[in-house]
Formats: structure tokens, sequence, C-alpha cells
């Protein structure tokens, strides 16, 4: 499932150039377009959609960041906005979801769960969306209120307007390897470890 | 007439597999023996004076006492007659754990058995379809509610992301889960030719 690796030639193509007066307006004008003009695929699982739904409405209105269309498929989409906890049975269907989306694609995590598991430290559910899919920008809250969504909208932007064509890593693919995964392991294990209240949970057996 | 006659009338139909019973909260609950458990549950929906023809509810129970035996919930109510009643079957968690499946009472019972099924691993006989309803198909660490399975699941969090990032949704949750052949004669008339071109259904 997903989509097979491009290789990179690590001599021709993009290291090539190097930036220069010419590529860094370019870059200006590609990012300026971009950052002003993401299409978000919002995948709302619990409250968090809630507070999405709300800035997505006239009183807080992401049409002001341009970001009011919102791509139900996500062969349009430009960002994807995890909003809620992510059970592992969802993990197969987020990460489909995020090989469909066409590069140049950003991910956001919106809310404690979806960014750590959040007080859902159990047999069911992902403890952080970055171990299926790579996270640009962790929105904390519980749920988040729409000026916080606001905010890591902005971080976003903010970050795409310091991209450069001259980065070739920036648009690599990162799939699910032959080991199953996407990331380590050891990675995995280290950031789902219990963290606060939950290192107290009584475990049986 | 209340739950109590209720409890009274099962106690003369059914001396023996009336085990005991005793009222939780105002509500009346009854244990009865696992091998006569469904010939009670028919009676108690069939009798004209009982009529518990609504099922709401089947769940277990297991208890954090070793020794104390896993329950097998069923909660009844009769729509007519406006009373509630809570059956219960008492299994070894070590055992066996088989009941007899109810579906053919309630048709109500099939998801609510196969949740019972997921969660407890309590096997429901002569239910047509009992798989996993909750946990995905394929989930391979066990029954999650059992005590035995530690909240965090018995795995590590990198071979649960693993597993879960194998799974192949469109395998098992697919068009052909709806029972598409049941319901062949009443889809329009060009879904019913892409199928048969298909080969989906045989018309």
């Amino acid at each position: 499932m997903g989509l097979s690796p491009l290789p990179i030639d690590r001599n021709t193509t993009h290291e090539s150039i190097s930036p220069n007066w010419v590529t860094t307006r370019l870059d200006f004008l590609a990012n300026w377009g971009r950052a002003n003009s993401l299409w978000p695929m919002p995948f709302g699982t619990a409250c968090c959609a809630i507070e999405f739904m709300a800035t997505a409405a006239a009183r807080f209105d992401i049409a002001r960041f341009g970001m009011e269309r919102m791509s139900f498929s996500p062969r349009q989409a430009d960002v994807l906005i995890c909003a809620g906890r992510l059970p592992f049975k969802l993990a197969p269907v987020i990460r489909r979801i995020w090989d469909q989306m066409p590069q140049p694609k950003w991910a956001i995590s919106m809310g404690a769960c979806a960014s750590s598991g959040g007080i859902f430290d159990n047999y069911a559910m992902v403890q952080g969306i970055d171990t299926i899919i790579p996270v640009d920008v962790y929105v904390p809250g519980c749920p988040p209120r729409p000026e916080g969504l606001l905010y890591g909208i902005m971080l976003l932007q903010k970050k795409i307007m310091g991209e450069t064509m001259a980065d070739p890593s920036l648009r690599v693919e990162q799939l699910v390897g032959p080991d199953g995964l996407f990331r380590r392991p050891e990675h995995i294990d280290e950031i789902s470890e219990p963290f606060g209240n939950s290192v107290h949970q009584t475990r049986s057996a | 007439m209340s739950a109590a006659d209720t409890v009274g009338a099962l106690r003369a139909r059914f001396p023996k597999d009336v085990i005991r019973s005793h009222v939780v909260c105002g509500q009346d609950v009854v244990y009865v023996s696992n091998d006569k458990a469904h010939e009670i549950l028919r009676w108690l929906q069939e009798d004209p004076a009982q009529q518990f023809n609504y099922l709401t509810d089947i769940t277990c129970v297991e208890h954090r006492d070793a020794e104390r035996e896993l329950e097998v919930v069923y909660q009844l109510r009769s729509l007519n007659r406006k009373v509630d009643l809570r059956v219960k079957i008492g299994l070894n968690p070590d055992g066996p754990l088989v009941v007899r499946s109810v579906i053919d009472l309630w048709a109500g019972a099939d998801w609510l058995e196969r949740e019972a099924w997921d969660m407890f691993g309590v096997k429901f006989k002569g239910h047509p379809d009992l798989r996993r309803i909750l946990m995905w198909e394929g989930y391979a660490e066990g029954f999650p509610l059992r005590k035995s399975f530690p909240l965090r699941g018995h795995w590590s969090r990198s071979e649960q992301t693993r597993q879960a990032l194998e799974a192949n949704p469109e395998a098992y949750y697919s068009l052909e889960e709806l029972s598409i052949a049941e319901a062949y004669h009443e889809l329009p008339l060009d879904v019913r030719e892409r199928l048969a071109k298909a080969g989906k259904v045989l018309p």
C-alpha cells in the first residue's frame, strides 16, 4: 500500500542548484502562493474536529488564511489536519490518505491526542500521529481553541515561507519501509512511553 | 406484575436452573445456569405473562477477584409491560467461555454478541458471523477487556504500530460486507447491471 519511493540522484538534480538571486526570488513567489492557499484535508475524529469546524466557520474564518477550500479528497489537498485521537484501526487509513496527497504537502497534528495520545494511553490508541506520518506543526490543547489552531496555521505558513527549492530533501516521500514502519521501532517505543499522570496507571499482569 | 413477580415465576418454572437472584439499585438480577439459559430466555420472551420483547444489551463482567465468575449479562425489557430484568450467566474465567447465541430470539443480538466476543472472548454458539467488531479484523493481541490484558496491550508500541499499518481495511470492510446479495433486488437497475457485469452478484 502506498507509493513507490523515487530514487534521488544526488549528483545531478536539485542539489546542483545553489541559492542565488533568481532562485530565492522564485522561492519567495512559490512559497507566498503556497502558504496563502493551503487546502486542508480535514481528518476529524473527535472533539478537536468541532473546534476545527468553528475555526472554519464565520467567527474565526479560516478563509482569511486562504484555507476555506476544504479538500475532502486527498488528491487535491495540501495540508492534512488530524483533529482528534487516532486509534490503531485508523492508522492504515490516515497513512493511505497521506500517501495519496501530492507534494508539496504538510501535516498539522491538532490537539493533545493526535500529538501524543493524550489521556488515551491504552491498547487501542496511536501515541502521537508522528509514529504514522511526518508532522510539521503540533497544536497543543484539549481541544485547542480556534485561536490556537490559527496560530498553528500561521506557524505552518511561516515554515513554508522558509522553504527553498535548493533543499531536495523537503519533497522526499517518507514512506513505510520494508519493516512495516515509517520510523525506527526504538523511536516509536521511546516517544510512546507513558508520561505525566499516565505513569501511575495501574497495569494488570 | 413487576420484575419481582417474574423472578418468582422463573423460580417456579425452572426451579433447578435459577441459581440465585437479588435486587441491585431497584433492578432484579437473576443468575441462571448456562445449560438452560437459552430455554429460560426463550420462555421470558415468549411467555404471554412475561413478554420480554426487547433486548437492551448483552455484555460481560469480569471481576478483579480471580475466584469470582465471569458473567455474561443480558439486559431485557418488556416494552408492553414496562419492566426490566437482568439475567446473568456465570462462567469459569479459565474454562471454555461458551454460551448459546440468542440471535434466534432477538435479531438485535448480532452486534452485541460480536462486541462481547471482541472484548471478552466469549464464544456465542450458533452466531452466524462471530468476528471482531470494534478492534480490526486480524487483531491478534487478545481480548482487551479481560483482566489478564494489560492496559497498554501485550506488545511494544512499535510492534502494535507495525501490525496496525500492516492491516488492509479494504480487505474486510468492503461493499461485499454490506451483503449486497441480500439487498440485490432493491438496488437501482444500473447498479444491478454493473454488479452483475463485475461478477459480484449472481442475479
